[in-house]
């Protein structure tokens, strides 16, 4: 569904992502590995077009849309989910989805169903998004990006800086979402988390992809977890 | 120097109803100001000329009619909307290519645009003053307590809360507004679900042009329609964006009911220095709350 391929992103004059490449296919969950600072949000970013790449393609749904702006990769069907979460602070949390709301069909996201899936936002609805505890902000913003109604999720580090027990309960939503046919790349620092989740995985440091396996790889290797995840 | 000691509770009353007409007018042009700075990042200096050319365009339409009641009617309709066409193919054709730009480029820029549009104006309408008189039933004067006010003050007085509602309607209730508040903090991501914010910035843009018009038609009848009431106005409306909180409209309204009550009622007290009380307000201000008053998006 998605193919990065050879991608060079720069900020101003620094070269972050070195030739980063990485697929992820129809229905699975892919996590990308690795340490803070090594690459991770900058390959969401310039897969959803937020830091375009100078080189390399970046392929969805088998068309080449490298260098398209955001709101054409949201059209196309990507969901966005920032590690900072960025939720509309001005805004309620209902207006929050109201004006996240695209491609609407039958059996579709609606707001009705991002409440049902996540019930805590039903209550705060009224509340402005601003207000909020960060457990649920990450959930505001996962639920916004479900009210585009996506094929693919980019979820960069969810789980980051919330309590056990909230991220508990989103390891449960994730992994209902890919049953319900979600096709996710989910970056992560939290390796149990990402092992539990998702069927392969690629490791970064450097700016660079050093790794790639299935789930018992990345679980059996323990030379690379110490290289490259351990802090 | 002297000071008026007695400053009558009627005299006074029919200040503030003055300076309350006054910030109507404040009001619905700062408040487009705002909206462009608080959303666009643009600090629009050529806001004032859209003003004065909201202001003329009404002289001319009203003129074509005779200056009759339904000439004003209709021009209070025509003369905004063609500033709004004016400042939608300026945002399409120039703007929109410069919103990435840092602030000075942009605050040069809207000046050149300003000087361009003033050129404009005079070449069009020459350099005399031109005056509008209201329609037949807003002349002449009602009897408040003894002192007489203006029928048209009093017709402000009713635009102004109707534009008020107006706006807050628009930000709060239509998806464009609330997708507006969300771009005005966060462009980055309102592009990120979905959101093609370029066309989101050139409705606001126009919105707050469209202000600009209505503020100069609706000032057309009380004043002589001349060149300079662009510079007049626009230090007015910065002054009012800038102690009301940048980018929040109501703030606007809280800078311009400073701005009007202060000047008005200044002309009571010490009517030779009453030009001063309202710069005095917003030193005041700015003293002690030099992010302005309410809330600002930046």
């Amino acid at each position: 569904m998605l193919r990065v391929e050879n991608i060079h992103t720069y900020y101003q004059l620094s070269h972050i992502l070195f030739g980063v490449s990485l697929e992820v296919g129809q229905g699975e969950i892919v996590c990308l590995l690795g340490r803070n600072g090594a690459g991770k949000s900058t390959t969401m970013k310039s897969i959803m077009g937020l830091t375009p790449p100078k080189q390399g393609t970046i392929e969805f749904k088998g068309k080449v849309c490298t260098g398209h702006k955001p709101y054409l990769m949201a059209r196309m069907g990507i969901g966005f989910v920032p590690d900072d979460r960025r939720v509309f602070a001005d805004l309620t949390v209902g207006e929050n989805l109201e004006i996240s709301e695209r491609n609407v069909h039958e059996g579709g996201w609606n707001k009705d169903r991002v409440y049902n899936f996540f019930p805590a936002l039903r209550s705060i609805d009224a509340r402005r998004a601003g207000f909020l505890s960060g457990g649920e902000q990450q959930m505001l913003t996962i639920a916004r990006a479900l009210m585009t109604n996506p094929d693919f999720i980019l979820l960069d580090e969810p789980t980051e800086g919330l309590a056990p027990l909230i991220v508990n309960m989103l390891e449960e939503q994730i992994a209902r979402l890919k049953e319900s046919g979600l096709t996710v790349l989910l970056a992560e620092q939290n390796l149990e988390v990402a092992l539990r989740l998702s069927d392969r995985g690629y490791v970064i440091d450097n700016g660079a992809i050093q790794y790639h396996g299935t789930r018992d790889d990345l679980s059996s290797n323990e030379a690379v977890r110490n290289k490259y995840l351990c802090v | 120097m002297e000071f008026s000691a007695t400053v009558t509770f009627s005299a006074l009353m029919q200040q503030v109803l003055v300076g309350l007409s006054r910030t109507t007018i404040l009001f619905i042009v700062a408040s487009g100001l705002s909206l462009v700075l608080g959303v666009l990042r643009i600090p629009n200096v050529a806001h004032g000329s859209l003003y004065m050319t909201g202001a003329f365009v009404t002289y001319t339409v009203a003129t074509l009619f005779g200056q009759s009641t339904l000439g004003f009617w209709l021009a209070l309709i025509v003369a905004p909307l063609v500033v709004a066409l004016l400042s939608f193919i300026a945002e399409r054709g120039l703007f929109c290519h410069l919103y990435e730009r840092e602030h000075m480029m942009l605050l040069l820029f809207t000046f050149a645009f300003s000087l361009v549009i003033g050129d404009l104006v005079k070449l069009v309408w020459g350099s005399d003053y031109r005056s509008l008189v209201a329609p037949v039933f807003l002349q002449g004067s009602f009897s408040i307590s003894g002192f007489p006010f203006p029928r048209y003050n009093l017709f402000l007085l009713v635009i102004g809360p109707l534009v008020a509602a107006g706006l807050w309607f628009l930000t709060n209730k239509t998806k464009i507004g609330k997708i507006a508040r969300a771009a005005a903090v966060d462009r980055e991501m309102v592009g990120a679900i979905g959101i093609n914010v370029s066309w989101v910035f050139a409705a606001v843009f126009v919105i707050g042009c469209y202000l600009a018009g209505l503020g100069g038609a609706l000032v057309a009848p009380t004043q002589n329609i001349t060149q300079g009431m662009d510079h007049a106005i626009i230090i007015e409306a910065f002054l009012i964006v800038i102690i009301g909180g940048l980018g929040n409209i109501w703030g606007a309204l809280l800078g311009a009911l400073i701005f009007g009550l202060t000047d008005s009622i200044g002309i009571l007290l010490w009517p030779q220095f009453a030009i001063v009380f309202p710069y005095v307000a917003v030193v005041t201000v700015l003293l002690f709350r030099p992010q302005g008053l309410l809330k600002s998006t930046w």
